[in-house]
């Protein structure tokens, strides 16, 4: 049996890990297998949209052409944006310059906040026009119960992203504390690389969400 | 032989007092508190199960109202399955042993762990306010319109409280996973690892990947119900059966994650107690990744008689043959480690002994049903009703009690009454086989099952399952007692009461927090009786 | 007839000896290898009952050729049982040419069953021995299932589609029909009958009920008092498709796909007439979404299948 080796511990590191590199490499594989069945749950609400876009292409089509292009885009961008905001953070974090990692973290979550509120925007937008799903409901006699699937579809998988995302901006937070007060360095930077994977990934998502929502065949019969 | 002393510290005496064991980061403790609550939970289920049964002995719906009936069936299909079949082995014993198993020191992430446990019983408490505030009375499957639009039970709490449990259930195999995959002791290869952690690691791919999709499925459904959405209402566009397939895509795969660990526990026990490795081990440890990856590929064979296509359901079928076989090699790989073997008839070798017979007897009944002809008759009867509770009756509860006495000493420091607990074992087995062979022949018959009142010409066959199930509920209720005699009582267990091969047996009974004085260095292949061993008769 | 204890179902269908058949295949087979197992496993129990406290097992690994036997025997064994299986089902999936067409609308908690010549059925079902029926099913609210074990037979009855299943009966006789499908509170007494009757007490049966006409002839009037004939006209002078010999021909879609006219098609284009418009003509049928019931579906469904076509008229 290996005697303990008696060195100092480092401060971050856990009692049942070894090594920082191990604590690292879980910490790591963790957050993967965590997106993994993040994957999953998004996944169970885009095939139930696949499938009802199959089954409905004209109602779907005249309902997807009332959400606005200009505003998803714009959120895209800065969705988008904000990955690149973290990426920088994560790569600041690797070389140990904690003022920059903390710019870059602001930026991150500001883009974030922008990106909430343009969806609140657009949420408000579709709540005047009537078209949340639920006894407030207008639509064109046609395509009334269809268009209205579609909206709960919208809003169902919107609001779990922007769940998502007001999640992330939490965690963004967390990492801000942590790197003022000093507990990112150089040697210990992981919290900041998965949370950046967590971040991408909710980005991810909204690169999937906003084509199928908002741009594919957006122009009725 | 040495007198028996218990260690001076070990991780029962770390630490006294509530907040101790409501904040404790240990995997150890952590087993013990999913122990309080899945056993509590299974009384609560058990509870239901025998109103259930009082009420069958006659054919007349005489003793609750119909809705109370379909209340009592739904909550025991939640409990059992939801609160006590899948977090049960799992959570229990893996997590009291694959850190301990590989040599760790504890899972990669305790507090993740912990919180976990918190999960589970904050799903729990919404799952129970469900019950006291009027019950639910979806049948646990929550099909599609009548649960989003026709029930007026309390689907929403209900639905809200497996929602959340499962997240308990993702996190779970999620610490596995990756503690199997970054913290196995130097030396300790995969092919090294006992076969309960690779049950473990192919319960935990299907706790991760299947777990999101329920979760899904029935936030859409509590979503449906508040808002009147049309997801699965076909008077607003929605298609029921697409529920069906979302639900039994996770719903399938389950019933690997209760049977699985069930399966790594019975190669443990057929190793320990007939001292020589298990026959096959890589067969085994591939069957149970097979296993895992074939399961998400049957669930239509819950569908056969839905309105899926014909050629969905042939698909579905051979499939549904093919999950059969690692299975069916586990039970021969079982039974020639038996061979030759040096066999204790200690309890835990009775349960293991027990689960490969009735396993296979529920196993054989599933060729049945994926049949689709033959299914064609027999789904939706009571012959489903025997099919399943033979696996997970006649196998998980077996696998988990005989996993629960083979550990105990280890756990407790201490030894139960043998005396007793082959008693128990014996009465479980009998009243089992005597509530739940009679349902195959009454589902034959067509006695459809979740029915209050049934035809007279099933009675007999109903009061003899009844007779069964009471006979089972004082089985069941024995263990409780002897068990938590022993904690106060029994007689010190030491290091190895068994005269097992295992990291676990190298370390003290209670093992301290750290598991292992020093990490230890593997150099032996699993299951290496080789050497004599210190041991007993029995 | 219903006392005693039956051990076995009745057989009273085509079908019911073809599944029996299997079962008993399949009973063999899982009595001989659960005798196996079993006997096996407490063999060896007792023979290698450990003797001394220390003795081990023989510390035998494996067999390549024992793990290729039990897992290749087994595999061509479920082969065998799969196809068997297949096949009985390929019968029950596929009724004849010629059957006995009868509706079945299920509601929480009880059976509506309508002949197409007009008799109504509550929870009771008289049919011909001997002769094919099928049952075509809707639901009006949840998920119901008809089941009749002495026949083998059982399908689901989902709300906004139509599902099917045929038999043929082999005796006469009272046979119990159950819902399988949990429903709700009175699922467990949702409960009919099947009447299987000699042809001439069916024919005696048949003329002796209620006539308020065929189902096709209230499809007829329906037809009127709705005013779809005012679009649907047999000289194609109307706004919409002629339905005179439409029933079972493939017609293709504004969108280039084409699909067979059945009652699902029918029974769509009137609840939601956007959704698959044929070729060539506009989208200007309103919708009769909460203006008819299931039960006027279903002879709207009966007369245009009794439409036939007409005889070309040279055009002047």
């Amino acid at each position: 049996m290996l005697p303990e080796a008696h060195h100092a511990h480092h401060p971050a590191l856990a009692h049942q890990f070894d090594s920082l590199g191990q604590q690292k490499e879980a910490a790591t594989l963790g957050m993967w297998v965590f997106l993994l069945t993040e994957v999953l749950f998004f996944g169970g609400m885009f095939l139930t949209y696949a499938i009802y876009r199959a089954w409905y292409p004209a109602a779907f089509a005249v309902a997807s052409h009332e959400l606005d292009v200009t505003l998803g885009t714009i959120n895209t961008v800065v969705l988008i944006t904000s990955s690149l905001t973290m990426a920088l953070a994560v790569h600041a974090a690797q070389l140990g310059q904690r003022k920059l990692v903390l710019w870059f973290l602001v930026a991150t979550m500001v883009l974030g906040l922008a990106f909430l509120g343009i969806k609140s925007v657009e949420y408000y937008h579709k709540f005047e026009e009537h078209h949340v799903p639920g006894p407030g409901f207008q639509f064109e006699r046609e395509y009334f119960r269809h268009a209205q699937l579609f909206f709960s579809l919208y809003f169902i998988m919107t609001g779990l992203h922007a769940l998502h995302m007001v999640i992330g901006i939490g965690i963004m937070l967390v990492m801000f504390w942590w790197t003022w007060r000093g507990t990112i360095t150089r040697d210990y930077y992981s919290p900041i690389e998965i949370s950046g994977l967590y971040w991408h990934f909710v980005d991810i998502v909204w690169i999937f969400l906003f084509p199928l929502l908002y741009l594919i065949g957006r122009h009725g019969p | 032989m040495a007198t028996v002393i218990l260690p001076p510290r070990h991780y029962l005496n770390d630490g006294y007092g509530i907040a101790s064991w409501l904040f404790t980061r240990d995997h150890k403790r952590i087993a013990l508190l999913y122990l309080a609550g899945v056993t509590f939970f299974f009384f609560i289920g058990g509870a239901f199960a025998v109103l259930i049964r009082l009420e069958l002995a006659t054919p007349a719906g005489d003793l609750v109202s119909d809705e109370t009936y379909n209340k009592l069936f739904t909550m025991h299909g939640v409990m059992m399955v939801f609160f006590f079949l899948i977090p049960a082995i799992p959570a229990v014993l893996g997590n009291f042993l694959v850190p301990i198993m590989i040599g760790a020191k504890d899972l990669a992430f305790p507090r993740l762990n912990l919180a976990s446990w918190y999960i589970y019983m904050v799903g729990a408490t919404f799952t129970t306010y469900a019950i006291v505030t009027g019950g639910l009375d979806t049948g646990w499957t929550f099909y599609t319109p009548f649960s989003t639009v026709s029930s007026t039970s309390q689907v929403i709490p209900a639905a809200l409280g497996i929602f959340v449990t499962g997240f308990s259930s993702i996190l779970t195999g999620l610490n596995f996973i990756v503690t199997m995959h970054r913290m196995r002791a130097p030396g300790m290869t995969w092919f090294r690892m006992p076969l309960f952690l690779w049950s473990t690691y192919a319960t935990s791919l299907i706790m991760v990947l299947g777990t999101p999709v329920l979760a899904i499925t029935i936030l859409l459904v509590a979503v449906e119900r508040v808002f009147r959405f049309g997801f699965f209402d076909p008077t607003l566009g929605g298609d029921p059966v697409l529920f069906q397939h979302l639900f039994w895509f996770y719903s399938h795969p389950a019933v690997y994650i209760m049977v699985l660990p069930a399966m790594g526990v019975i190669s443990e026990l057929v190793a320990a107690f007939c001292r020589k490795p298990v026959f096959g081990y890589s067969f085994v440890a591939f069957a149970s990744v097979g296993i895992a990856v074939l399961g998400f590929l049957v669930w239509g064979h819950h569908m056969f008689v839905a309105g899926q296509s014909v050629y969905a359901a042939l698909v579905f079928s051979i499939l549904s043959f093919l999950v059969a076989i690692p299975s069916a090699v586990k039970v021969f790989n079982w039974t020639a480690t038996m061979y030759k073997g040096s066999i204790s008839w200690d309890t835990p070798m009775l349960y293991a002994i027990g689960f490969i017979g009735l396993f296979t007897i529920g196993g054989l009944t599933g060729l049945f049903l994926a049949s689709v002809g033959l299914d064609v008759h027999v789904t939706d009867t009571y012959f489903i009703v025997a099919h399943f509770h033979y696996i997970m009756v006649g196998g998980t509860i077996m696998g988990y009690l005989g996993g629960l006495h083979y550990w105990w000493p280890k756990i407790s420091g201490r030894l139960y009454n043998e005396t007793l607990a082959r008693i128990s074992a014996g009465i479980i087995f009998i009243g089992f086989n005597l509530t739940f062979f009679p349902q195959f022949i009454v589902g034959y018959l067509g006695m459809p099952r979740r029915y209050h009142a049934y035809p007279p010409e099933f009675q007999v066959l109903n009061v003899l399952s009844s007779a069964g199930a009471s006979i089972l509920g004082v089985g069941y209720l024995i263990p409780m007692i002897y068990l938590m005699w022993s904690l106060r009582y029994g007689r010190l267990a030491g290091s190895n009461p068994w005269g097992a091969v295992g990291l676990e047996w190298t370390t003290t009974s209670p093992p301290p927090t750290e598991n292992f004085a020093e990490t230890p260095v593997v150099t032996w292949e699993a299951y290496d009786y080789g050497a004599p061993v210190e041991g007993h008769v029995a | 007839m219903w006392s005693g204890t039956p051990l076995f179902p009745e057989s009273a269908s085509t079908m019911a000896s073809r599944v029996d058949s299997l079962y008993f295949f399949l009973l063999a087979l899982s009595t001989f290898f659960s005798l196996l197992i079993a006997g096996l496993i407490v063999f060896y129990a007792v023979k290698y009952r450990r003797r001394a406290a220390d003795s081990v097992g023989s510390q035998i690994q494996g067999g390549l050729v024992l793990e290729l036997t039990w897992t290749i025997v087994p595999l061509l064994i479920t082969m065998v049982i799969f196809v068997w299986g297949a096949s009985v089902f390929f019968a029950m999936s596929r009724p004849p040419d010629e059957t006995i067409n009868i509706y079945v609308v299920g509601k929480q908690w009880m059976w509506k069953f309508q002949h197409l010549d007009g008799q109504r059925e509550i929870n009771e079902l008289h049919v011909p021995v001997g002769r094919p029926v099928k049952l075509i099913m809707t639901s009006e609210d949840v998920i119901h299932d008809v089941f009749v074990p002495a026949f083998r037979i059982k399908a689901d009855v989902v709300p906004g589609r139509y599902t099917h299943l045929w038999f043929q009966s082999t005796k006469p006789g009272r046979y119990r029909l159950f819902c399988a499908e949990y429903c709700g509170t009175k699922h467990s007494g949702m409960i009919g009958q099947v009447v299987v009757m000699d042809p001439s007490e069916y024919q005696t049966w048949l003329s002796g009920g209620a006539s308020e006409g065929s189902l096709a002839s209230a499809g007829a009037k329906l037809f009127q008092d709705l005013a779809c004939n005012t679009c649907h006209r047999p000289d194609a002078q109307g706004r919409g498709p002629v339905l005179e010999g439409l029933f079972g021909k493939t017609v293709t879609l504004q969108n280039g796909e084409t699909l067979t006219v059945d009652e699902a098609y029918v029974r769509e284009s009137i609840l939601q007439p956007a959704a698959k418009i044929a070729s060539g003509f506009q989208p200007i049928m309103p919708t009769f979404q909460g203006l008819v019931t299931e039960e006027q579906l279903l002879e709207l469904i009966e007369y245009v299948k009794s439409l036939h076509e007409l005889p070309q008229v040279q055009p002047r």
